[in-house]
């Protein structure tokens, strides 16, 4: 699996970070790249609306009073309106794109080449890459004292840094 | 006209009782607003049944409690001074009216680490083995030795001195502890953020009598893109000091 492109949301659905690491991609307009960041922040929210409901609203209700003692039993959310990963990834035959969602709200978007094998080992590789992205970027975004939240990264160390885990 | 204080969760404290139910559970749910905080009997009952542990720093082999001679090495998490650092420079920025004010500001909170950094550092050497530098080379050697261990983990990368000038002498450190997740933007010039380092180095030569300017350059080459050269240059009566003693 190679990765093309990588994108970064803040939680506004504003493109903070776009990299094309390795060459593949056509160029888009710079307006282009953030009317698709915004784009898949919108439908990554409304995706995750789409569930199951059998039981109609009232035992949603109950399910919401027992999550906190669930939470604190089982350290995952079981709330149905939490971080519910709505988009997960787009197949085609050209790329795959995987989407990431961070506790925070925080989207990391890798666009790679398609891989027509095995459908978990594709999850697998994107979700490694996912988790080193997630790595520097609270390294070297976070510990930075001259990047204020929310604004497009430009620390050339986490330049560096990613290029060197996905080339 | 009545002066009701206006409580975030509730309208007044009166209605604000423990059996309140709140529809959500615990914690603040930004989708009800600013009533879910309030505690209901769900929320007290797992506050006051959950197993704790106390974060307080009683036992005795508590990091604050360690006796400060001791020799072992004690460590505390780099991401932790990271984000201490990361508030340090924020901080110095705001009340600094430019850049080499900045610098200035982070020269002198380094300084009185240095200062106090060196007596400890002195004291963890023991009585026997420690004995006081008094010649620049000893001195600096100290320095890019033993004192940048205990206090950075490593010995510096290197240790010259100017061929041109005869009171610059270079410690080169590859990767500043300090500055290691910084990446300095293109319109801050040629800050760097180890100028902090610099302040301690200065405090520690100054406390120990050698009076000395020190500034935090950067100059990256491959692979080390936060390379930083600490240029120390010693004042002209140190060198007359220097040259009667030795010659």
């Amino acid at each position: 699996m190679k990765v093309y492109s990588i994108y970064i949301l803040n939680k506004a659905g504003g493109l903070i970070y776009q990299n094309d690491v390795n060459p593949g991609l056509t160029k888009l307009t710079a307006n282009d790249y953030l009317v698709l960041a915004g784009t898949l922040h919108g439908v990554h929210a409304i995706a995750s609306k789409l569930s199951i409901n059998i039981d109609g609203m009232e035992s949603h209700q109950e399910s919401t009073a027992n999550a906190n003692s669930a939470l604190l039993v089982s350290g995952r959310s079981q709330d149905a309106n939490n971080n519910k990963s709505g988009l997960q990834s787009i197949e085609t035959d050209l790329f795959n794109l995987y989407v990431f969602q961070t506790l925070t709200g925080i989207k990391f978007i890798i666009i790679t080449s398609p891989n027509p094998g095995e459908l978990k080992k594709s999850y697998d590789s994107a979700n490694e890459v996912f988790k080193q992205l997630y790595i520097v970027y609270s390294d070297y975004v976070m510990k930075d004292p001259f990047y204020s939240l929310d604004m497009p990264i430009k620390s050339f160390l986490f330049d560096t840094k990613v290029k060197e885990f996905v080339t | 006209m009545s002066d009701d204080i206006i409580l975030p969760s509730a309208t007044s404290m009166s209605t604000l009782t423990i059996s309140d139910v709140s529809r959500t559970g615990f914690g603040y749910n930004p989708s009800v607003g600013t009533a879910s905080n309030s505690i209901t009997s769900e929320t007290s009952n797992i506050l006051l049944n959950r197993k704790t542990i106390s974060l307080t720093p009683t036992s005795a082999n508590s990091i604050y409690d360690k006796n400060v001679s001791s020799k072992k090495i004690t460590e505390i998490s780099l991401s932790s001074l990271s984000f201490l650092f990361c508030e340090i420079v924020n901080w110095s920025h705001k009340n600094s009216k430019g850049i080499q004010d900045l610098e200035t500001r982070l020269n002198g909170l380094g300084y009185q680490i240095g200062q106090r950094f060196l007596e400890l550092t002195k004291l963890r050497e023991g009585f026997k083995n420690s004995k006081r530098e008094i010649r620049i080379i000893e001195v600096l050697q100290f320095i890019h030795g033993s004192f940048w261990k205990s206090i950075f983990g490593r010995a510096a990368n290197d240790l010259e001195k100017s061929q041109d000038v005869s009171n610059e002498y270079m410690i080169i450190d590859n990767a500043p502890l300090v500055s290691r997740f910084i990446s300095i933007p293109k319109d801050y010039g040629n800050l760097n953020c180890s100028a902090f380092m610099a302040g301690i180095i200065e405090g520690a030569l100054d406390s120990a009598s050698f009076q000395a300017d020190v500034t935090a350059h950067s100059v990256p080459v491959d692979g080390y893109p936060s390379r930083t050269v600490f240029l120390i240059k010693f004042h002209e009566s140190l060198m007359v000091r220097e040259s009667l003693r030795f010659g």
